[in-house]
């Protein structure tokens, strides 16, 4: 599904340039979870905006369902990926009602007005339709974080991006929305490509991590690694050893 | 087009959604004393000028030489000037001058303000550097001076008045929206937006430019009262509504010349345009308290 080969990305010019991911390869198969892992800074949401598209600096190639994509994606390609952001209080426009926030991804692309399809979505994601009249302001930060995952699924993508989709969100209601995600990639045969700084969150959720250090992978562990706590590196050691704690 | 979905019916919203969304602001409003009688002065300034013919009690052009200079009394409510013209009909009359000089500058100022602040702000690059070098210039104008050249250029009157006041009063408002614009166009929602492929049409109408009206829409209301000195003081030099139009800095430069026996023919029109610009900037003031979270009240 998702195949990158020697990703780089650096930001500023000449002397001043600073290499933020040095040369990674990775690839994710339909229907897996992948796990990034690492310390902010690490440049794992680097990689995760330069898959999205938003990242316009980086060189090698990236391969989505087949087809080698540029920096500037056709709709096609659009169509294809999604992204849920960390912040759930700064990804959705605070003066558009929920009606207007899931109706904008169909209308953008003009597949029609998109009214029709706010009620389906928001009880996919476990919100009670009447929601549709309200503004963002007027819902708690889990729920605005449903409405943006139910927002990310409004093109039917087939890859969602997750950018720390609960670091911002109370605990208990972490669980909720990693059990939604969770739900929904079952139901609709997602793939998922998760960036999280909170090792319970990727143990719960990945078949796969790679554990990120200054730019480049230093460690690849299955589920099955996770569960007996085997690492093939001193840092990925050291940042279980750390969130045992 | 060919993945074209069939919508059912388009969903409508009903008109209480709207009203109950202003709810919170009148609810707002109602804890600012200062700000609602701003508001009340210029409701009632409003009303003078809609309904001038029926408040003012005589014809404020027609001269009676014979009740020159009469003070402030029960007939004459803010005395007559040396015509014998009633003041206090000319300064209802001179509302709507001010009203109606007010609402072009703004409805001209704001739009342009707005559209070239945002695309600065939203482009960027090149587009930024030129339009914003542009500005620059333009600000560099005194607009006291530009509608000087502008007088003498084209005639005196309320028009040159108009188009030179909104030529030099639109650059502030540009950056003011490039500002806003720089800030919402990193935001995720702006994020999210391109990558579901909304164009740069779209974003810049429906998800940066609403953002950045609030603020725009204070300062227009605090511009206001620059406006009306801007617009007394061009009276005042003669440069602004020509006689006998009832305009309000004309008629303090009138009564200039009789200013120390006749104190009120100058200081009634001073009064007005004083209430007046100081009821803008309490307007202006409560809208920035109940628009803009960043300056909100401890």
């Amino acid at each position: 599904m998702i195949d990158v080969q020697d990703l780089s990305v650096s930001f500023g010019s000449g002397a001043s340039a600073k290499q933020v991911v040095k040369g990674v390869s990775f690839s994710v198969t339909k229907g897996e979870t992948l796990g990034i892992v690492g310390e902010s800074g690490c440049g794992k949401s680097t990689v995760l905006r330069s898959l999205a598209g938003l990242d316009r600096h980086w060189t090698g190639t990236i391969n989505l369902d087949g087809t080698d994509v540029d920096k500037d994606r056709t709709r096609e390609q659009m169509l294809l990926t999604q992204m849920v952001f960390q912040d759930p209080y700064g990804s959705i426009h605070p003066r558009h009602r929920i009606s207007r926030v899931l109706a904008e991804p169909i209308r953008a692309m003009d597949r029609g007005k998109g009214w029709d399809k706010v009620a389906a979505a928001l009880e996919q994601v476990g919100l009670p339709a009447a929601f549709a009249d309200r503004f963002p302001h007027q819902l708690s930060g889990g729920q605005r974080q449903r409405v943006a995952i139910a927002r990310a699924l409004m093109l039917e993508p087939e890859i969602i991006l997750l950018d720390e989709p609960t670091s911002a969100l109370d605990v208990s209601v972490q669980a909720e929305v990693l059990n939604l995600l969770a739900d929904l990639k079952e139901a609709r045969q997602l793939t998922y490509v998760l960036v999280s700084h909170d090792l319970s969150v990727i143990a719960h959720m990945c078949d796969r991590v790679l554990v990120m250090k200054s730019g480049v992978f230093v460690d690849e562990l299955t589920k099955e690694d996770l569960y007996e706590g085997r690492t093939h590196h001193d840092y990925s050691r050291m940042l279980f050893e750390a969130s045992a704690l | 087009m060919s993945a074209q979905i069939p919508s059912s019916e388009p969903v409508t919203r009903p008109r209480s959604a709207i009203l109950s969304a202003l709810a919170p602001i009148w609810e707002k409003l109602s804890r600012e004393p200062v700000g609602l009688c701003g508001f009340f002065v210029l409701f009632l300034l409003l009303v003078l000028a809609l309904f001038a013919p029926l408040i003012a009690p005589y014809d404020p052009a027609v001269q009676n030489l014979q009740a020159a200079f009469l003070p402030p009394s029960l007939s004459h409510l803010a005395g007559t000037d040396e015509f014998g013209r009633d003041i206090f009909s000319r300064l209802v009359y001179g509302a709507r001058i001010t009203i109606s000089t007010i609402m072009s500058v703004t409805l001209i100022v704001g739009p342009i303000g707005l559209i070239v602040g945002v695309v600065s702000g939203f482009v960027g690059g090149r587009t930024d550097a030129i339009l914003m070098r542009f500005t620059d210039i333009v600000l560099s104008f005194p607009s006291l001076i530009l509608a000087l050249a502008f007088a003498a250029a084209l005639g005196a009157g309320l028009g040159t008045a108009v188009i030179a006041i909104s030529l030099t009063s639109w650059p502030a408002i540009a950056r003011l929206a490039r500002a806003e614009a720089l800030i919402v166009r990193n935001t995720d929602y702006v994020a999210a937006a391109r990558l579901y492929g909304a164009s740069p049409m779209r974003l810049l109408f429906l998800y940066i430019a609403p953002m950045c009206i609030p603020s725009v829409v204070v300062r227009l209301t605090l511009n206001m009262a620059g406006i009306i000195l801007t617009a007394a003081s061009l009276g005042f030099l003669g440069l602004g509504a020509q006689p006998p139009a009832p305009e309000w800095g004309a008629m303090i430069s009138s009564g200039r010349k009789f200013m120390l026996d006749h104190w009120w023919v100058a200081v009634m029109p001073g009064l007005a345009i004083l209430i007046t610009s100081l009821a803008f900037n309490l307007v202006g003031d409560t809208l920035r308290d109940l628009l803009d979270p960043r300056h909100a009240r401890s």
